[in-house]
C-alpha cells in the first residue's frame, strides 16, 4: 500500500528531514526507514521534506527509506471501541502487551478495532432509499448498554442499492452500497477519519443542560454544560488527575474519552484496574464500558503525545455524531503544549513566549472549539464536554498555557496549592474559580429538581466571600474582635468548606454526590445558618452555636449518608430545628 | 583538514579521521556517513586514549557528538571518531550488586568487569500501561512521618525535596537501612525483605558517596549495594548516562531477576544541570532558568523506570534525592520532578532549626500512592482518617501560629491554645525521632492518636464517632 518516496538526509530525535518526491501532502501519514516507524509530514519545502515520527528514532540514519501512505494520520471508528486502550495514535497497548511483552517495542504495527469479532448488526434503511453523510444505517449493540449507530461516512450520499440482512458480521464485510455520483461505494461497520480535521454536524445548539459531575463543589458552585469546556489548572499534586478521574467515573455522560497526555503511567493503570469494577450508578454496568483510554504516557514518544490529543477528540465528535453525550478528559493539556514545542524547537522555528511556538494559541482554540452541544446530520443531538488539566510550571497561572486557554474555555476550576497542603480537597479555589453556564442551566435545576438552585448557590458563594474577607480581620486581631454576627458567617462558611465543598474522592460514600443529596445538604446548611442568625440577634453567643451536636453532623453527613438513604437528612433537619428551638427558647 | 571514512566491519562500526568542530563538550564530525541518531561513538585522541560518547544529531554528511569525560586535549586533525553502530549498551548482572562502577557502568573498586550475559540498552523502553500492576504493598520505614503521613509503597518513585546542608542523606540512608515490607498494624513483619540497593550519584561530594558507602558498611548491607559515581570532579556529560546505567541494572534486576529493587538517585539537580550544559552549547531555545525545553520528558524517562509489571514478582522503588536551589519548590527541577512523580517529601529548614530530624515538612509533603497502600488489611482501618486528621489539625495549627505571632499567645481562645500545643508536640514527638529510631506501624499510629488526644472531641472532625471511641484518650486516662 505504502510506496517509498524518499530518503532520510537529518535525524534529529522525534524530528527527520527527507529528501524525495514533489507529491507527497502536508500532514501525510509516512513510515519511516526500514522498520516503518509511524511518521507524519509536518513540513515541505521543495524537495525536502519535514517529518515528526511518533517513535523512538534511535539508529535511525541517513539514507534510509520513506515511506508515503496517500493518506492523512486517521483513526479507525467503529464497534469495538469501547473498552479499549490506545497509545496516542491509536495502536492497541494490549495488542502490543501481547506480541512484544511488559515493554512497548517500536515499529508495531497493529489494527486499532478487531477485525475477528463478529458483531450483529441490524439494518435500518432500506434499498432504494435516498442516503446523505450521517445517517443511521443500522445499530449493533456493542455492549450490554450501549447502541453503535453505524453511520454513513460524512463524505457519502447516494442512493442504497443493497443493504445486508440482519446477522453478525465483521467490521470489514460489506454491509451497505450506496450508489453515489462518483460511483458505487461500499460501505463497512468502520470508518477512518483524518484526526486533524472535525468531523461536520448540522448546527450549534444553545447549552443550558449541566454535566452533572457528583462532585458537589463542581455541580453547585462552578457548573459545566454539557458541550461545555472547562480547564483545571493546578500545581503538582493539588488534585488534576483525581479530579478528572472522578468526573470520568460519575459524570452523566453517555460516553468517556479519557486521554493521559504526558502523564504517568501507574494513573493510567489505575483507571484499567478500577473502572472494570466500579458500576455506573445509572445503569449498573461497569464503567468500562462507556469508556475508551488514550495513554500516551510521559515517557512514550513526545510526537505521540502531540496526536493524542486529536486521536482522542476525533473518537469522541464520532461517538457524538451518533446522538450520544460525550465527556472527554485531557491530562495534561500542558504536556500536550510541550510536544509542540519540543517538535517546534528541534524544527528551530521562532519561538513566542516561553519557548512555545507562536501558533500554541490557535493550536489550543481549534482543540476546544471541538467541543460543543449539537444537532448532528442525522437530526439528533449530541455533545462533547471537554476537560483540560493544565500543569504551569511553579503552579503560575500567568504562563502561556494557562493564559491562552483560558481565553477558550468557559469554567475554570482553579486549585489552589495551600488548600491541598492542608488536605481540603477538591482543591477548587471558590474565590478564583468561575462559570460562565452558571445562568445558562439554571432553568435546568428548577425543572429537573424544583429547587432555586441558583438562589442557593449564590448565598453560599456570599457567605464564603464574605468569609474571606473576615478571615483578612481575623488573621490581625483575632477572631474575638468580631461581632458574634460575623462570627457565625465564619462558623456556616467552615461548615460549608469542611462539609460540602470538601469531597473524598477515595470515600466509597462521599465520591459521588447524587444531585438530590447535594441540594439538599446545601439546604440543611443554609437553614443552619438562617436559625443560628436569628438566635444570634437574640442575644445567644456564638459558643453556643458552635457547641451544638448537630455542627459536626452537618459536617460528618457526606460520609454518612448514602444516596440511597437520602430520607435520612429529614432526620438531621428535625435534630436541628430541635436544638435550635431548644436555643431559641433560652433567649426569648 | 583532512578526514577519511573507514568502514571497519559488516556490523555498521566505521571510523573517522579528523572532527569538523569542537566546542564545550561536542564535537561536530564532518565527513561521517550512514551514522544512526543516538549512536554509542569512542573518541580516541592524538595520544590513542580513548574517551566515551553518543551521537545528538545526524545528517547526510554530519553527525553531533556529545562526549561524556570532554573534549579537552581534542585536536582537529589529531582525534579519530569511531562509530560503533548500536547504543549504549552496559552489561548486567546479578553479580554486579557488591561492586562499585563509575558514572558510564566501568568497575573502579578494582575487581574484574562483571561476567555478565546480557547487555542491555540503557535507555530502556516505556513500560507499557496495561503491563504494570498498580502498586499496593507498602515499605514501612520506620520514620513516623513517612509511614504515618506520606506512606512509601513498593513501586513508587518518591523523591525527598532538600535543600543545600540539610540532612537529606542522613535520611535516605535511615530509609535504606530500616525499608522492610510493610505487614499490618501488630502483626509479626512478614518474611524479612531484602531489598537490592542499587545507587547512583551524580555529582555529589567524595565524602558524601564515602557517607553512603559506610553507611551501607554498617548496616551490613554492602553487599546487597550496586554503587554507580559520578562525582563532583568527574565529567558532568557523563551524569547524563549514570542515572540511565543504574536504572538499567535496576530493572534486570527487578524484571529479569524478580527482586526488589530499591533505587536511590543522588543529586537530580546536578543531573538537570549537566542536561543545562549540553542544551546551551547547542544553542537551543530554552524554557525556563536556561532548562530546555524537554527536561520535563527527560526526567520523566528516568523516573517512569520505576514500578512493577505482570510478568514479575520483583519492583522498582526510586527514591530520588534533590537540592531545591535557593529552597525554591517552584524551581524547574523540583517543579518538574514534582509533576513526575507519585508525591515528594520536603524537608524544611525551620524544623531543622529547631534541631528536629528528620526535618519532614508534612504539609507540602505527599505520597499519591498511600491511599492503596493502607488501611485494614494493609496497614490499619484507622489510617486514612486519622492522617487526614493530623493534617487537618496540623494545618489549623499553622494558622493559629500566625495568629498568636500577631496578637501573642495568650489572647488566644482556650481551644487554640490547645492547638498550639499540639502542635509543638505533633512536631517534636511524632515528626522528631532518631537516626536510628525504627517504629513499627502500630507505635505510629498510636502515637498520632495519642497527640490527637491532646484536642477536643468535637474538633476532631475527620476521624469517625467510632474511631474516637476506640483510639482517642480521654484526658484523665491519658495521666
Ligand atoms: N478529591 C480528593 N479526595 C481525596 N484526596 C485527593 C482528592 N484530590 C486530590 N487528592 C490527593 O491529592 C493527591 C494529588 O492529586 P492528583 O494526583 O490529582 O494531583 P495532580 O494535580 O494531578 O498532580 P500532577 O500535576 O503532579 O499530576 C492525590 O494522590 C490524593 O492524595
Ligand atoms: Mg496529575
Amino acid at each position: 500500500m505504502s510506496q517509498q518516496f524518499g530518503n532520510i538526509t537529518w535525524v534529529n530525535g522525534p524530528v527527520i528531514r527527507a529528501r524525495g518526491s514533489r507529491d507527497v501532502s502536508m500532514l501525510e501519514q509516512v513510515e519511516v526507514g526500514d522498520e516503518r516507524l509511524v511518521g507524519e509530514i509536518i513540513g515541505l519545502n521543495g524537495d525536502s521534506i519535514t517529518i515528526q515520527v511518533y517513535e523512538e528514532t534511535t539508529g535511525m540514519r541517513p539514507g534510509a527509506p520513506v515511506f508515503g501512505t496517500g493518506l492523512p494520520l486517521s483513526v479507525e471508528l467503529g464497534p469495538g471501541l469501547l473498552r479499549s486502550i490506545y497509545d496516542g495514535i491509536q495502536r492497541p497497548l494490549p495488542i502490543i502487551e501481547r506480541e512484544t511483552g511488559s515493554f512497548i517495542d517500536r515499529g508495531v504495527h497493529m489494527n486499532p478495532l478487531d477485525r475477528i469479532e463478529h458483531w450483529s448488526y441490524n439494518p435500518i434503511l432500506k434499498e432504494g432509499e435516498q442516503v446523505k453523510g450521517g445517517e443511521i444505517l443500522g445499530t449493533v449493540q456493542e455492549t450490554e448498554n450501549f447502541e453503535h449507530r453505524i453511520m454513513v461516512p460524512p463524505n457519502v450520499s447516494g442512493t442504497l442499492t443493497w443493504v445486508a440482512p440482519a446477522k453478525k458480521y465483521t467490521i470489514d464485510e460489506v454491509i451497505a452500497r450506496v450508489k453515489t455520483e462518483r460511483g458505487e461505494r461500499e460501505l463497512t461497520m468502520i470508518q477512518r477519519w483524518p484526526v486533524r480535521r472535525l468531523r461536520p454536524y448540522k448546527a450549534r445548539l444553545g447549552q443550558n443542560i449541566p454535566l452533572i459531575t457528583g462532585q458537589r463543589v463542581l455541580d453547585m458552585l462552578f457548573p459545566v454544560s454539557k458541550g461545555g469546556t472547562a480547564a483545571i489548572p493546578g500545581a503538582f499534586g493539588a488534585g488534576k488527575t483525581v479530579t478528572q478521574h472522578s468526573i470520568a467515573k460519575w459524570a452523566d455522560a453517555d460516553i468517556v474519552v479519557y486521554i493521559g497526555c504526558g502523564e504517568r503511567g501507574n494513573e493510567m493503570t489505575e483507571v484499567l484496574q478500577e473502572f472494570p469494577h466500579l458500576i455506573d450508578p445509572r445503569n449498573g454496568r461497569p464503567l468500562m464500558e462507556r469508556t475508551v483510554l488514550i495513554a500516551n504516557t510521559s515517557n512514550m514518544p513526545v510526537a505521540a503525545r502531540e496526536a493524542s490529543i486529536y486521536t482522542g477528540i476525533t473518537i469522541a465528535e464520532y461517538f457524538r455524531d451518533m446522538g450520544y453525550h460525550v465527556a472527554l478528559m485531557a491530562d495534561s493539556t500542558s504536556r500536550w503544549a510541550e510536544a509542540l514545542r519540543e517538535v517546534s524547537g528541534r524544527l528551530e522555528e521562532m519561538p513566542a513566549e516561553e519557548g512555545y511556538p507562536a501558533y500554541l494559541a490557535a493550536r489550543l482554540a481549534e482543540f476546544y472549539e471541538r467541543a460543543g452541544y449539537v444537532e448532528t446530520l442525522n437530526g439528533k443531538q449530541g455533545s462533547i464536554s471537554v476537560i483540560g488539566a493544565v500543569s504551569p510550571p511553579g503552579g503560575d497561572f500567568s504562563e502561556p498555557v494557562t493564559q491562552h486557554t483560558k481565553r477558550y474555555i468557559r469554567c475554570f476550576w482553579a486549585l489552589d496549592k495551600s488548600l491541598a497542603s492542608a488536605r481540603h480537597f477538591p482543591s477548587i479555589n471558590w474565590l478564583e474559580s468561575y462559570s460562565e453556564y452558571t445562568e445558562d442551566v439554571a432553568g435546568w435545576w428548577r425543572e429537573k429538581v424544583g429547587q432555586d438552585w441558583l438562589k442557593m448557590r449564590n448565598h453560599a458563594v456570599e457567605l464564603l466571600s464574605e468569609e474571606s474577607r473576615l478571615s483578612q480581620i481575623v488573621k490581625l486581631v483575632g477572631p474575638d474582635a468580631l461581632p458574634d454576627e460575623q462570627r457565625l458567617v465564619l462558623e456556616t462558611s467552615r461548615i460549608i468548606r469542611e462539609g460540602f465543598l470538601q469531597q473524598n474522592a477515595m470515600d466509597n460514600i462521599d465520591a459521588y454526590s447524587d444531585i438530590h443529596k447535594q441540594i439538599a445538604m446545601m439546604n440543611l446548611m443554609l437553614h443552619f445558618h438562617e436559625r443560628a442568625e436569628r438566635i444570634i440577634k437574640r442575644g445567644a453567643n456564638i459558643g453556643t452555636i458552635h457547641a451544638l451536636p448537630i455542627v459536626n453532623v452537618l459536617i460528618r453527613m457526606k460520609e454518612q449518608i448514602p444516596n440511597n438513604e437520602l430520607e435520612k437528612l429529614d432526620d438531621i433537619r428535625k435534630t436541628l430545628d430541635e436544638q435550635m428551638d431548644q436555643l431559641e427558647a433560652e433567649y426569648r | 583538514m583532512n578526514q577519511s571514512t573507514n568502514q571497519l566491519t559488516d556490523w555498521g562500526i566505521q571510523e573517522v579521521s579528523g572532527v569538523g568542530r569542537v566546542e564545550g563538550p561536542i564535537v561536530v564530525v564532518e565527513r561521517a556517513g550512514n551514522v544512526g541518531y543516538d549512536e554509542v561513538v569512542e573518541v580516541i585522541d592524538s595520544q590513542g586514549r580513548m574517551r566515551r560518547g553518543r551521537v545528538l544529531e545526524v545528517g547526510e554528511k554530519m553527525a553531533v557528538v556529545e562526549v561524556f569525560s570532554g573534549t579537552s586535549g581534542l585536536t582537529i586533525d589529531g582525534t579519530h571518531i569511531r562509530f560503533l553502530g548500536q547504543s549504549l549498551h552496559i552489561p548486567v548482572a546479578e553479580e554486579m550488586l557488591g561492586r562499585i562502577f563509575d558514572g558510564t557502568g566501568n568497575p573502579i573498586d578494582g575487581g574484574p568487569q562483571p561476567l555478565a550475559s546480557t547487555f542491555a540498552d540503557i535507555n530502556g523502553q516505556p513500560i507499557n500501561p496495561t503491563s504494570r500492576v498498580y502498586p499496593r504493598d507498602y515499605i514501612q520505614t520506620g520514620i513516623s512521618a513517612i509511614d504515618g503521613m506520606n506512606t512509601l509503597v513498593m513501586g513508587q518513585k518518591l523523591p525527598l525535596f532538600s535543600g543545600a546542608g540539610l540532612p537529606h542523606d542522613q535520611l535516605a540512608a535511615q530509609i535504606v537501612r530500616q525499608a522492610t515490607l510493610g505487614s499490618p498494624a501488630g502483626e509479626s513483619p512478614k518474611q524479612a525483605q531484602q531489598f537490592a540497593i542499587v545507587f547512583a550519584a551524580m555529582g555529589v561530594k567524595h565524602d558524601v558517596a564515602e557517607y553512603f558507602r559506610n553507611a551501607f558498611a554498617e548496616s551490613g548491607a554492602l553487599t546487597r549495594v550496586a554503587m554507580f559515581l559520578n562525582l563532583a570532579d568527574d565529567p558532568p556529560v557523563e551524569r547524563l548516562v549514570t542515572p540511565r546505567a543504574a536504572l538499567t541494572l535496576a530493572e534486570y534486576l527487578a524484571f529479569d531477576r524478580q527482586m526488589h529493587v530499591l533505587v536511590v538517585l543522588t543529586d537530580m539537580t546536578n543531573y538537570c544541570e549537566a542536561l543545562r550544559q549540553i542544551s546551551n552549547v547547542r544553542g537551543e531555545v530554552p524554557s525556563r532558568k536556561g532548562y530546555p525545553g524537554y527536561l520535563y520528558s527527560d526526567l520523566a524517562s528516568l523516573y517512569e523506570r520505576t514500578g512493577r509489571v505482570k510478568t514479575s514478582e520483583g519492583s522498582i522503588t526510586q527514591i530520588p534525592i534533590l537540592t531545591m536551589p535557593s529552597d525554591d519548590i517552584t524551581h524547574p527541577v523540583p517543579d518538574l520532578t514534582g509533576y513526575i512523580t507519585e508525591g515528594q517529601i520536603v524537608l524544611g529548614r525551620n524544623l531543622n532549626h529547631q534541631n528536629i530530624y528528620p526535618p519532614i515538612s508534612v504539609l507540602p509533603s505527599l505520597s499519591r500512592l498511600m491511599k492503596d497502600g493502607i488501611g485494614a488489611g494493609h496497614t490499619r482501618g484507622d489510617h486514612s482518617h486519622l492522617s487526614a486528621q493530623l493534617y487537618a489539625a496540623y494545618a489549623h495549627m499553622q494558622d493559629v501560629r500566625s495568629l498568636a505571632s500577631v496578637i501573642g499567645e495568650e489572647e488566644l481562645g482556650a481551644v487554640d491554645q490547645q492547638f498550639l500545643k499540639f502542635g509543638r508536640a505533633f512536631e517534636r514527638e511524632f515528626v522528631g525521632q532518631s537516626p536510628t529510631e525504627n517504629r513499627t506501624i502500630e507505635q505510629t499510629l498510636d502515637l498520632g492518636w495519642k497527640l490527637l488526644s491532646m484536642l477536643p472531641k468535637e474538633e476532631l472532625t475527620r476521624v469517625s464517632p467510632d474511631e474516637i471511641k476506640r483510639y482517642y484518650k480521654e484526658p484523665h486516662d491519658t495521666n
